[in-house]
């Protein structure tokens, strides 16, 4: 370490990603400091409700077995909504330990302790204004107080990451490329979250649900609306939430609050959270831009991480295993660079490669199309076949006395007829891109 | 749901949030852009309700205290009207069960 740096590496943001980069800067025998401008760890942070063991333990090795969870999540239900009906599809492995609901200021709290416990400083109540360059490199950043400097800057600053916009490295914040969530946490009896769900007592079983469709008729402007809406099962609350785009937002000029009101109001999720008390209420962008649009992830003397990174598929809603597994590159990539003493891009390069022999880019390249594809067949995928499902299952359930034969046949030439045929094969060509996308891979 | 139910329903949620609060605030909106602008879309998408057009004067009233701290209004403000920073060290909201 030069004599003109504090530190060996600063890493801005306490995280997944910003956490997961100093553990492993540390526990390498690297001087690293960890700023976080919120008094707590976490609790600037949102997300669904659950973090993925596999990267989890890519950093955290055996002491994921001391995660504080809630409840691990091993049931996941994908369910498409109409006005009053609703189909669903369930897969349950009540042995698989793939996904821990906790929340977010748990989550934060226990991997701060292990990277203490790595040797990482941490800093929380330090919030950065801006990075100090010299000769176009980043060497240091300012807070409030005090100057700080080191060779090498991990931006984990979550999705907003003003510093990478400050720095160049992210000019294009479009609307169209961030989705905005609201989220209820709401507190039931544990015992009645059991029996609503069917779930275990000893949290060893949740359930995830992800909903698609927006025909809920009443509210204006939300048909044809492009939705995710998402349940979680904690020990004794629930979270609930929708995500919308924000370009979407704006031209419909509807309130992420009124969507998700919408939401709990349907018949389908009503009786599921009925009864309980809303303890907290939170909103956060996600980054959907994916590869197409990813900012520059590294320049002289400074990487980008996770949400700040844009590294999302909101596809999975997958964000804290990019985050984690991402922070984990960039820290090997600052240790690469201490050991030969040059912070260079061209050195920092080797961060790009890694991330490029990973599932991030490899994935984030995959689906690099599959968020607008799916997007620009809204109306398909939001109204037109979950009512073509309902239609379905009406006669599949409906015993109306009438020939079955009849009945499916007139579904079939109403498949067809109820729309233009040409966007039929819009939907063929979009789903099929998608599927071939996702197959070919990188 | 109409405008002023919604309202009432962001103000009821948001009173189930610890913030802790500065006396300065984070947001700055430039009015002479706001007057212009006919969107007005921070007065909506927001989900903290932070932004308040002033029926008189028509310029943008802003409740900084509520700010959940998204970046909503920042990346949708269609004059680019709102300097958009983070609460000083320690300040803003304290999301505890998310």
């Amino acid at each position: 370490m030069s004599n003109d740096f504090n530190t060996d590496v600063i890493v801005v943001g306490a995280g997944p990603a910003g956490i997961s980069a100093a553990i492993e800067i540390a526990k390498n025998g690297r001087k690293v400091v960890l700023l976080e401008r919120a008094q707590y760890p976490g609790s600037k942070n949102v997300y669904g409700g659950a973090v993925y063991h596999k990267a989890l333990e890519f950093v955290f090795k055996d002491q994921v077995q001391e995660l504080p969870y809630e409840r691990i999540i091993n049931e996941h239900t994908y369910s498409f909504l109409n006005e009053d009906s609703s189909f669903e599809m369930t897969y349950k492995n009540a042995n698989s330990k793939n996904a821990y609901a906790i929340k977010r200021f748990n989550l934060e709290h226990w991997m701060i302790e292990q990277a203490k416990k790595q040797g990482v400083y941490y800093s929380p109540n330090t919030l950065v204004k801006k990075l100090i360059e010299n000769n176009g490199s980043v060497i240091g950043v300012e807070t409030e107080f005090e100057q700080y400097f080191a060779p090498v800057v991990i931006l984990a600053d979550g999705v907003n990451s003003l510093l990478a916009k400050k720095l160049g490295l992210r000019e294009n914040f479009k609307s169209k490329n961030f989705i905005l969530s609201a989220k209820e946490v709401i507190k039931l009896n544990k015992k009645i979250i059991e029996q609503r769900f069917n779930l275990k007592e000893d949290l060893t079983n949740g359930v995830n649900k992800q909903y698609f469709g927006s025909d809920f008729g009443k509210l204006k402007g939300i048909k044809n609306l492009f939705m995710m809406s998402y349940l979680y099962t904690f020990k004794d609350t629930i979270s609930i939430g929708v995500g919308v785009n924000l370009e979407d937002l704006a031209k419909t000029k509807l309130n992420i609050n009124e969507v998700l009101d919408a939401v709990k109001q349907h018949p389908d999720i009503a009786p599921l959270i009925e009864d309980g008390q809303l303890i907290e209420y939170s909103a956060h962008l996600i980054p959907e831009g994916g590869f197409n649009n990813l900012p520059k992830l590294y320049a002289n003397g400074v990487m980008l991480v996770g949400d700040a990174a844009g590294f999302v598929n909101s596809v999975h809603f997958e964000g804290t295993n990019f985050a984690l597994v991402s922070g984990k590159l960039a820290g090997e990539t600052a240790l690469i660079a201490l050991d030969d003493n040059d912070f260079r891009e061209s050195k920092l390069s080797v961060y790009k490669e890694k991330l490029e022999e990973s599932f991030i880019l490899k994935d984030l390249y995959a689906y690099r199309n599959v968020i607008e594809l799916l997007h620009s067949r809204a109306n398909s995928l939001s109204v037109y076949y979950p009512n073509k499902i309902k239609e379905f299952f009406e006669i599949v359930t409906g015993v109306s006395c009438t020939p079955k034969a009849k009945e499916f046949r007139g579904f079939l030439i109403q498949f067809i007829k109820d729309r233009k045929i040409s966007e039929l094969f819009k939907d063929i060509y979009a789903f099929s891109k998608c599927a071939l996308d996702v197959l070919l891979g990188k | 749901m109409d405008n002023k139910e919604n309202k009432k329903s962001i103000q009821e949620k948001l009173n189930t949030i610890k913030y802790n609060c500065g006396n300065k605030t984070h947001l700055v909106v430039d009015n002479k852009k706001c007057k212009k602008c006919k969107q007005k879309t921070c007065s909506f998408i927001c989900p903290a309700n932070v932004y308040v057009i002033d029926d008189e004067t028509k310029e943008t009233i802003v409740q900084y205290e509520n700010c959940l701290e998204c970046g909503a209004c920042r990346i949708s403000c269609p004059q680019e009207a709102i300097e958009w920073c983070y609460p000083e060290s320690g300040q803003g909201v304290i999301f505890k069960n998310s």
